[in-house]
C-alpha cells in the first residue's frame, strides 16, 4: 500500500518536471513530437531506474562504511555518464533502428537533471531499495506523462499565430506553467 | 598545444590521475568543513530546542534520550531542559507524513504534566502563503498552554477543537497529528522527573 | 575576441539562460526569492570560474576520448567543495537551495563553457568567460527571483514591502514558469527590435 502512495506521489502529486522542476531541458527541448517523447520516456525510465539501483548501493555499501559520503556528487555523476554509456552500446547492437531514432538524445541523458536529481532524493527521502526502484520507475513515467501530454499541446501550438517574441520556447514555458497548475489539483490526494 | 594520444595507457592514467587529485582535494576539504557543518547542525538544534522550552542550566543536546512511537519503528528524539537539576520542559522532535506537500517536522515543547510550552516548525514542504502560515503565532497561540488531554488536536471539521487555517485543513491537521504524537509518546516513556 | 568582450558576452549577447535557453532548471527551481536566485548563481559562477580554470589548465594532458569523464570529475569536485563550505559556513542558504546544489554538476552551463571554450582557450580567456557567463547567469535568475518574490511574496531581498500576499501562484511551480515565459518574450521583444 505504502508503494501505491510513493507511485502516485511520484507521477502526480510531485511530478518530476513540473512540480519538482528536474528534467526541464529535454521536456522543453524533446517535446516537439509525441513520439519522440515515447522514445525519450523508454530511454529515461530504463537508465533511471538502474541509475538509481547502482547508486544507491554504492552509498549503503561502499560511501557510508567508508565515510566518504561527500564523494556522492562525483560518484553518482560518474555511475550516471558510464551507464547512458553503455546503454548507448547496448541500443546499437539490440535496436538499431531505436538507437538511430533517439540519436542525439541519448548522451543528453546524462546531464539531465531529473536522472541525477531521483538517484539522490532516494537517499534523502530515506527509502529502502525496493521503495527506492519504485520510486525512480514512477518519476521515469511521471516525466515522460508530463513530456506526452506536453507534446500535444504543442503539436497543436505550432498552429497559433503568436507574437514573435512569444515564439518558441516562452508559449512552451507558458503551456507549461498551465499544466503545472492543472497537476497541483493532485495535491492532497496523499 | 598538442593533446596527448588517446592511447589506452594515457586515457586511463589521466583518468586516474585527476579522480585522485579530486578525492584528494576533497577529502581535505571535507576535513576543513566537518567542523562548521556540525556547528551548525547543532546551532539549529539548540535554537529550536530554546523557543520551546524554558530557561534551562542543563545541556539538553547530550541528554537527549529517544522513545519509541506506538505502532511504528520510528522513535522520537527528547531533548529534557532542566534548572538545578529539576526537569522543567521537555522538547520533542516531532513529525507527521501526512502534510499537503509530505512530511511536517515540529519541535513541541512539553511541560512535565503534558501542557505545551511552545511549537515550532522545523521543516515542511507546505504551500506558501497557505500552510506555511501553521508558522505563525495566530494560528499557534489556540496550542500554547493547552494540554492535549483536555484540548482535541483535531481540527474542527473532525470533531476537534483545533481552529484550522483557512485554506489549509490538510496543513493543520498534521500539525495537529504531529503534535499528538509528540504528547502520546511523551506521556507514555518520556521522563517527567 | 577580446577580453572584455569575452565577459560581457555573458551578460546580454550569449546570456545562458535568456539566449542560450540553458540551465533551465535551477532557474525555475530557486526562484523563489531574489536572495535564492543570487545565492546559487554566484555558486555556479564559482564552479564555472574554477572549473574553467583547472580544464584550461590541463586540457593538453587530458587524451580527447575521455575529456567529457575528466570534465565532469573537476566539474563535480567543485560542485562538492561548494556544497561543504555552504552547508558549514551558510547553512540557511544551503538548507533553501536544497537539491539543486548538487545538481550543478549537470547544469548544462558548466559543462558547456568547458567543451565549448574552456578546452580551447587559454586560462586568462577562461577566467572572463567564466566569470562573464557566470555573473549573466546569476542576473538571470536575480531577476527572475526579484518578479516572483515581488509579485509573490510582496517583499524584496527579505524585506517585506506591504504586509499583505501577494499573487501566491508567482512562488509555486507554475508561477515559475510563467514568469520565465514572459520574461523571455519581453527579452526576446527587446533583442529583436534592438
Amino acid at each position: 500500500m505504502e508503494y501505491v502512495i510513493i507511485v502516485f506521489g511520484a507521477i502526480f502529486v510531485n511530478n518530476i518536471v513540473l512540480n519538482q522542476f528536474l528534467g526541464i531541458c529535454p521536456f522543453l527541448g524533446v517535446s516537439n513530437k509525441v513520439s519522440t517523447g515515447i522514445g525519450m520516456t523508454g530511454a529515461v525510465t530504463f537508465v533511471m531506474t538502474i541509475a538509481t539501483i547502482v547508486t544507491y548501493l554504492i552509498y549503503k555499501y561502499v560511501l557510508i562504511p567508508l565515510d566518504i559520503t561527500y564523494l556522492q556528487t562525483i560518484s553518482y555523476i560518474l555511475i550516471i555518464a558510464a551507464l547512458v554509456q553503455m546503454v548507448e552500446i547496448i541500443l546499437k547492437k539490440v535496436s538499431p533502428p531505436l538507437y538511430q531514432a533517439l540519436g542525439v538524445y541519448l548522451p543528453l541523458i546524462t546531464t539531465n537533471c531529473a536522472i541525477l536529481g531521483v538517484a539522490l532524493l532516494v537517499i534523502s527521502n530515506d527509502f529502502n531499495l525496493i521503495g527506492s526502484v519504485v520510486f525512480a520507475i514512477a518519476n521515469a513515467l511521471g516525466f515522460g506523462l508530463a513530456l506526452v501530454i506536453f507534446a500535444g499541446l504543442r503539436e497543436h501550438m505550432d498552429l497559433i499565430d503568436l507574437p514573435k517574441g512569444m515564439q518558441g520556447v516562452p508559449a512552451a514555458l507558458l503551456i507549461a506553467g498551465l499544466l503545472s497548475m492543472a497537476f497541483m489539483g493532485f495535491a492532497g490526494l496523499v | 598545444m598538442a593533446k596527448k594520444e588517446s592511447t589506452l595507457f594515457n586515457m586511463v592514467s589521466s583518468l586516474v590521475i585527476v579522480t585522485l587529485v579530486a578525492s584528494t582535494a576533497l577529502g581535505y576539504v571535507y576535513e576543513l568543513t566537518k567542523g562548521p557543518i556540525a556547528a551548525a547542525k547543532l546551532a539549529a538544534k539548540i535554537k529550536a530546542i530554546d523557543e520551546v522550552v524554558l530557561p534551562y542550566d542543563n545541556n539538553p543536546v547530550e541528554e537527549m534520550y529517544k522513545i519509541s512511537v506506538e505502532g511504528s519503528v520510528d522513535s522520537l528524539e527528547v531533548y529534557p531542559a532542566k534548572k538545578d537539576g529539576k526537569l522543567i520542559a521537555s522538547a520533542i522532535r516531532s513529525y507527521s507524513p501526512k502534510g499537503y506537500g509530505g512530511n511536517i517536522w515540529l519541535m513541541v515543547g512539553l511541560l512535565p504534566d503534558g501542557n505545551i510550552q511552545n511549537i515550532v516548525v522545523l521543516e515542511h514542504k507546505e504551500t506558501p502563503g497557505l500552510g506555511t502560515k501553521m508558522n505563525t503565532l495566530e494560528f499557534q497561540d489556540q496550542f500554547l498552554g493547552k494540554n492535549p488531554s483536555s484540548f482535541n488536536l483535531k481540527v474542527q471539521k473532525d470533531g476537534g477543537d483545533v481552529d484550522a487555517l483557512t485554506g489549509a485543513t490538510i496543513t493543520s491537521r498534521a500539525f495537529g497529528g504531529a503534535t499528538q504524537r509528540a504528547f502520546d509518546t511523551y506521556m507514555k516513556g518520556g521522563q517527567h522527573e | 575576441m577580446n577580453n572584455l568582450q569575452n565577459f560581457n558576452k555573458g551578460f546580454f549577447k550569449e546570456n545562458a539562460v535568456f539566449v542560450q535557453l540553458l540551465g533551465m532548471c535551477p532557474t525555475l527551481g530557486v526562484t523563489t526569492t531574489a536572495f535564492n536566485g543570487l545565492g546559487m548563481g554566484l555558486a555556479t559562477t564559482f564552479v564555472l570560474l574554477m572549473s574553467n580554470i583547472s580544464i584550461s589548465l590541463i586540457k593538453s594532458f587530458i587524451p580527447d576520448k575521455v575529456r567529457i569523464p575528466a570534465y565532469i570529475v573537476v566539474i563535480a569536485s567543485f560542485v562538492t567543495i561548494v556544497d561543504l563550505v555552504m552547508a558549514g559556513y551558510l547553512p540557511e542558504l544551503h538548507k533553501n537551495l536544497g537539491l539543486f546544489i548538487p545538481l550543478i554538476v549537470v547544469n548544462c552551463i558548466v559543462l558547456g563553457r568547458a567543451e565549448a571554450f574552456a578546452s580551447k582557450n587559454g586560462v586568462v580567456s577562461s577566467i572572463f568567460d567564466g566569470l562573464g557567463m557566470g555573473f549573466g547567469f546569476s542576473m538571470a535568475l536575480v531577476m527572475l527571483g526579484g518578479i516572483r518574490e515581488l509579485l509573490g511574496s510582496l517583499s524584496i531581498f527579505g524585506i517585506q514591502l506591504v504586509e499583505a500576499d501577494g499573487i501566491l501562484l508567482f512562488i509555486l511551480p507554475p508561477g515559475a514558469f510563467i514568469a520565465l515565459g514572459f520574461l523571455i518574450a519581453l527579452i526576446n521583444h527587446l533583442r529583436k527590435t534592438a
